[in-house]
């Protein structure tokens, strides 16, 4: 679960240098630069090439969710440092503040086109998303709401696995979260699950990967093992295209890859085809 | 890799000196009892010191010894007539992955393990103990199967993990991981599951979800091998035996983390010295808790497992 290896070297902000700052945005894939405003209204897909720019959780919600529906869950929920892990708090603190997040994941209700259902929002900007006691216990609570509710769960992840400083209780997070989601499934209950750029290692061999629908953005690297790890194992090349959505819709494992400009209408049909209910027998 | 450890070296030595004294006592004919008693002595001093202070780093050597038993050694040792079942119905076989009936003190029960090679051609055919993602799709379907004939479950966990390839990933280790994941917590048989080499990573933990979780007292399980977490948290794959301490991965780390239910002790100077008697030990262990286990209904299973991973993970409320 290497996590260090998935994110590219393109600088993902894309600011530029020269320019009152945040003014204009370079794209990372086509150089094109782009009003920041401009790029923000194209909810962050560069205006030319399509490229889907990484969005914070906050983000997420102003595109997702019905306006001013989002209401937080479980902001109380504050990682300790359960193996005394060196410098571990003092990451955590920073990441609090560069991210206005209490950890890598938002876990809230809010509605989606009229649609009531409970969302668990990753964010990448936050320790790389990665996964430990507090994303595992917030996405865990977050679906037992949903269960108590009977809504459908939507979870966006964007992780590059687990947290490696909470040790073997971050790899115990992947149980959890799973089989709270089989708990809501059981229930008859719809989880869509959408990866976005990047979903690695604890968090793609775990709740990521069983949604009843699994869906991804554009281009995004979705995988179990890091490319580099899986390099340096084989010692060869791999394609331009591995473990982009794009190859695994190929290989048949995700139903659908949505842009961005249709990726909130398109899951707002899926629930509501979902909550109207099937064939009632008679 | 030699067949004794850095850290046993002194148990060595003088094990072998007391060796050559007895050689030249029966030689020469010479009484050398008094001497020999009390290098004896020493010996059981120094085996108890060593091997009772070993380090994490330690452990992981004695988990990663190449003489370590494995899956198939154990199943052979504690159950009768083993029929081996191949295959996930859908690619193929994966040899990393063994999983089978057997009886169990006149019991039917299903086991499923990770199995590594003991020579050099057999690792290759077994690719390490390290599974691809067919290979957890057998192990699910062999639980299914176990399920449906009210057959107990036990899994034996040693891999360092599922194996990071091309291949694998064309295939869906994640999915195949998560699927086994949230199957195994709606088993309505019981499930028992124990760490008898290296736990590693989420190629582990897929044979984890049960009642009960062990581990053999020099056994591994972690999020990431020492060597990978040095190499990410300091760059230097080389901090391993570091890493291997701040990491918190050895069997008594576990327990006090309340993440494993039990500790099952190992051989003086690990299992690969007495295969027979370890596997009398983990038998033990298994009999008993498979009593414990076989007063629950399938409910109550689901419940008991559910209810022993919700609360794992260490948080503040504020
Ligand atoms: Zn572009």
């Amino acid at each position: 679960m290497a996590i260090r290896s998935l994110f590219s070297k393109k600088k993902e902000d894309g600011q530029e240098k020269g320019f009152p700052e945040g003014l204009i945005t370079k794209c990372p894939e086509c150089r094109h630069i782009q009003l920041t405003k401009e790029l923000e209204k194209n909810h962050k897909v560069c205006t030319k090439c399509d490229h889907h720019f990484k969005m914070t959780a906050q983000e997420r919600v102003t595109y997702f969710l019905d306006e001013g529906s989002f209401v937080s869950m479980d902001d109380h929920l504050q990682t300790s440092n359960p193996l005394n892990f060196p410098d571990y708090v003092e990451k955590i603190s920073v990441a609090k503040q560069q991210t206005g997040l209490s950890e890598a994941v938002l876990t809230g209700l809010g509605t989606l086109d009229g649609e009531e259902i409970v969302v668990a929002i990753m964010d990448s900007h936050f320790r790389m998303g990665s996964m430990g006691s507090v994303v595992g216990e917030k996405i865990t609570r977050a679906v037992e709401k949903a269960i108590e509710l009977r809504v459908p769960v939507i979870i966006f992840s964007a992780s590059g696995g687990a947290r490696m400083q909470e040790g073997i209780l971050s790899l115990m997070q992947m149980v959890k979260t799973s089989v709270e989601l089989k708990r809501h499934s059981e229930e008859g209950l719809l989880f869509i699950s959408i990866m976005t750029h990047p979903t690695y290692g604890g968090v793609s061999a775990s709740f990521a990967s069983v949604g009843d629908i699994n869906i991804a953005e554009p281009q995004a690297l979705i995988g179990f093992a890091g490319r580099r790890v899986i390099e340096q194992t084989l010692r060869e090349k791999l394609p331009n295209d591995f473990q982009k959505s794009e190859f695994l819709l190929a290989h048949g494992q995700l139903d659908a890859i949505f842009h961005r400009k249709d990726l909130r209408n398109q899951v707002a049909m899926l629930v509501k085809m979902h909550t109207k209910g099937g064939v009632q027998h008679v | 890799m030699s067949k004794n450890l850095a850290f046993e070296e002194p148990v060595v030595q003088l094990r072998e000196k007391i060796d050559e004294l007895k050689t030249i006592a029966t030689e020469a004919d010479v009484d050398m009892t008094s001497e020999i008693e009390k290098l004896e002595t020493r010996l059981s001093q120094l085996e108890q010191s060593i091997y009772a202070n070993m380090k994490p780093w330690d452990r992981v050597q004695v988990a990663r010894h190449p003489e370590r038993p494995t899956t198939l050694q154990y199943i052979e040792a504690m159950c009768e007539n083993f029929i081996e079942l191949h295959g996930d119905r859908t690619f193929g076989d994966d040899a990393a992955i063994l999983g089978g009936i057997a009886l169990f003190e006149e019991q039917p029960v299903t086991i499923v393990g990770h199995q590594r090679g003991k020579s050099t051609k057999e690792n290759i055919r077994r690719n390490f103990g390290m599974p691809h993602p067919e290979g957890y799709r057998k192990a699910l379907r062999l639980m299914k199967q176990a399920e449906k004939f009210k057959r107990p479950i036990i899994c034996f966990i040693d891999t360092k993990g599922a194996y990071p390839g091309k291949a694998a990933e064309e295939r869906g280790p994640s999915e195949a991981i998560a699927r086994t994941l949230s199957e195994m917590a709606i088993l309505t048989v019981p499930v028992i599951s124990i760490v008898i080499g290296e736990g590693g990573s989420g190629g582990a933990i897929a044979l984890g979800v049960a009642n009960r979780v062990f581990m053999l007292e020099n056994s591994t399980y972690s999020v990431i091998s020492p060597e990978g977490a040095a190499s990410i948290l300091w760059r230097d794959g080389s901090l391993g035996k570091q890493a291997a301490e701040a990491m918190r991965i050895t069997a008594p780390d576990l327990k006090e983390l309340d993440v494993i239910d039990g500790i099952i002790p190992e051989i003086t100077g690990g299992a690969h010295r007495n295969v027979a008697k370890q596997a009398s030990y983990i038998k033990e262990c298994i009999s008993v808790t498979l009593k414990a286990l076989n007063s629950l209904n399938g409910e109550q299973l689901i419940e008991d497992r559910y209810e022993k991973f919700r609360k794992i993970g260490q948080y503040t409320e504020v």
